[in-house]
């Protein structure tokens, strides 16, 4: 199920944090779909050696899609979209993006929603507040960065929660006790957090000492690719065989080499990109497939998993 | 749509429901197979089949229209709670509204009209003669809820489930004419829940495969199925809530009568992601057809036939039909010989 492309004109390029650019884009000819709090889009990038294809959340109020807002952080490992975004787009160029797509909205029956965001991880939640605002539920924000690099949109943020907002510079020394916070969270609140793993592992650590249970604590679970061995795929019904490089995903060399895989997440949560696999010993890093069919590896998710073999074979 | 909706026919007591040529000629008959066998048969809810095929357009409006909607009517009036929505799925409902009028403006413009300025809109539907200025996304504009003022106009059932934890909830919907569900005992159960008591699927793991899709379904992509029962006489309304009116009636079934009185209820089921509360709608839309109209088409009385003589024990009871489901093979033997 790959849902149609839209072509979207960037309109608009400001740096919202040292290391943070926000892009406004609007539809070429079309209205832009609506869509819901927590959603991203799949930014499709020609580059001159490769595309590259990021997933970015969508920062206005969903209430108004005349435009979609993102904001991209110039990774310091990038694979090449990010300094693509941040060095070769501009104002005025066209890209192409998926419809908004969501694996990371809130939990509406939450009696109050917590949220930890560190760095660019306060992307999703930009979409969430004014939603929370217009309902009238509780709503708190722990935002940790460093301020050298991202922080973006404290100002915003300050006129929307006020009170509940609470900031953190790592380079101000500024640290947050996630422990403190959630000791005192009423029943029914739902825990929402989006940054680097580090993060997550310290608001879940936390939630289990102190009996909370992981139920309510939700994640965004996007991580971009990691690079990895490079390997060959060969494909059982034309035996046709395509080389991975080490910073491509299987996702990307099959289709560099013409082959359709359906794909919506590009980062192991959809499944859409499911491929049956017919031998090899494989590297699942997906949040898809459940432990036991990783186990059995009669599937594999290509845009993020790789081999740890030489060779694998795929049913395609 | 060629079939203009027809004056009021009735579901229930006198049932004078009748389906034209041209209702028999469309029915979206299920059986595409001589075997029986259970599947998830999802596909893509494009347009196929043509002008006036019930596939043109998203939702099906179709010579019932009227009878329909007086018969949900009148189910609401008995029991409100057949509309239910959780605090949670205020926005869905709107989502649900919006999907609805869009949609049904677009594909049947000379029935019914929709202007947006902003947030103040207007809506008309003449066949319904209901004109309405409201503001969008306020309640108090509208003389009630937007699921329940728009499902009262749009042929088929309706389920608004939230998506959390990768799994789907039954926290809203409108149901009036369900095949033996009840949306009042369903409310707030996740997907593998509502599903407990069908037999076989669960083992061949169907409803875990059809859940992953499900929760995968962008928006702007809606899917759809068919899904199938028989029910006796052309009675909407077969809810566990109206059971002492109509589950009496399998026990009237006659190898004299099985012809007039069984008819084959076919459930178009469309899924769609609604763009703005994450929500996915779940449309059934229900088309009744006698065995006496399946006859006038060989080729699928011969294939209902085979369908039915394979249909494992399970299912037959599962489905309701123990006590008349022989009656029914019979009567279909003879365009199968």
């Amino acid at each position: 199920m790959s849902a149609d492309k839209i072509q979207v004109k960037v309109t608009r390029i400001v740096d919202v944090a040292p290391k943070i650019k926000e892009f406004t884009l609007v539809g070429v000819n079309r209205t832009l779909p609506e869509f819901s709090p927590g959603s991203h889009v799949m930014v499709e990038m020609q580059g001159q050696e490769k595309t590259y294809r990021n997933a970015y959340s969508l920062l206005n109020d969903a209430l108004d899609s005349s435009e979609y807002r993102i904001a991209v952080r110039l990774q310091d490992e990038s694979r090449g979209g990010s300094v693509y975004m941040h060095q070769s787009v501009k104002e005025g160029d066209v890209l192409s993006v998926t419809p908004p797509m969501n694996l990371f909205a809130p939990l509406w029956h939450a009696k109050k929603h917590l949220i930890f965001a560190g760095g660019v991880g306060i992307t999703p939640f930009m979409s969430y507040i004014p939603e929370f605002l217009r309902q009238g539920v509780n709503c708190e924000l722990h935002y940790m960065f460093r301020g050298l690099q991202t922080g973006a949109y404290q100002e915003v943020l300050q006129q929307e929660l006020k009170t509940t907002l609470f900031i953190y510079d790592a380079d101000k020394e500024q640290r947050c006790d996630i422990k403190e916070v959630l000791k005192c969270q009423p029943l029914g609140t739902h825990v929402y957090i989006c940054g680097p793993e580090k993060l997550v592992e310290g608001v879940e650590q936390a939630a289990i000492e102190l009996g909370i249970p992981l139920s309510v604590i939700h994640s965004e679970a996007f991580a971009a690719p990691k690079p990895g061995t490079p390997f060959k795929v060969e494909i059982k019904s034309t035996g046709q065989v395509v080389q991975v490089g080490e910073q491509d995903t299987m996702l990307e060399a099959l289709e560099t080499a013409g082959l359709a895989i359906p794909n919506l997440c590009r980062a192991g949560v959809c499944g859409q990109c499911s491929c049956a696999v017919e031998q090899g010993d494989l590297d699942h890093r997906d949040n898809y497939l459940s432990d036991s069919e990783k186990s059995l590896g009669a599937m594999v998710m290509p845009c993020v998993s790789r081999a740890n073999s030489e060779r694998i074979i795929l049913d395609i | 749509m060629r079939v203009a909706p027809k004056p009021v026919q009735s579901f229930r007591d006198d049932f004078t429901y009748s389906n034209s040529d041209e209702a028999i000629e469309r029915f979206p008959f299920p059986f595409v197979e001589d075997e029986y066998r259970y599947s998830v048969n999802i596909e893509s809810h494009t347009p196929k089949g043509g002008t006036d095929s019930i596939y043109e357009h998203f939702i099906d409006i179709d010579e019932h229209y009227l009878s329909e909607m007086a018969e949900r009517a009148i189910v609401l009036e008995e029991n409100p709670r057949r509309c239910l929505s959780m605090g949670h799925m205020a926005l869905a409902g709107w989502d649900f509204l919006e999907r609805m009028m869009v949609s049904l403006s677009t594909d049947y413009p000379q029935y019914f009209s929709l202007r947006r300025d902003k947030d103040q809109w207007h809506w008309e539907n003449t066949l319904l003669d209901i004109q309405q200025d409201f503001v969008f996304g306020d309640e108090s504009t509208l003389p009630m809820s937007p699921l329940d003022y728009m499902g009262r106009q749009v042929q088929g059932d309706f389920a608004l489930l939230d998506q959390r934890d990768n799994d789907l909830f039954m926290d809203a919907g409108m149901i009036t004419c369900p095949a033996d569900w009840s949306l009042a005992f369903d409310a707030g159960m996740s997907f593998s829940e509502w599903h407990g008591p069908v037999p076989m699927a669960h083992s061949a793991g169907i409803f875990d495969r059809a859940l992953k899709y499900l929760t995968a379904i962008p928006i702007g992509s809606p899917a759809r199925r068919l899904n199938w029962t028989l029910t006796v006489n052309a009675r909407m309304d077969t809810s566990p809530e109206k059971y002492p009116d109509w589950g009496h009636e399998r026990t009237t079934v006659t190898a004299e009568n099985v012809a007039q009185k069984v008819y084959l209820r076919v459930e178009l089921q469309i899924m769609d992601r609604m763009p703005r509360s994450n929500a996915l709608l779940f449309v059934i839309r229900t088309y009744l057809i006698s065995l006496e109209d399946i006859a006038t088409n060989p080729e699928w009385a011969k294939r209902m036939h085979r369908a039915m003589k394979t249909l494992p024990q399970p299912l037959i009871d599962y489905k309701g039909l123990t006590r008349y489901h022989h009656l029914v093979v019979d009567y279909l033997a003879q365009f199968d010989r």
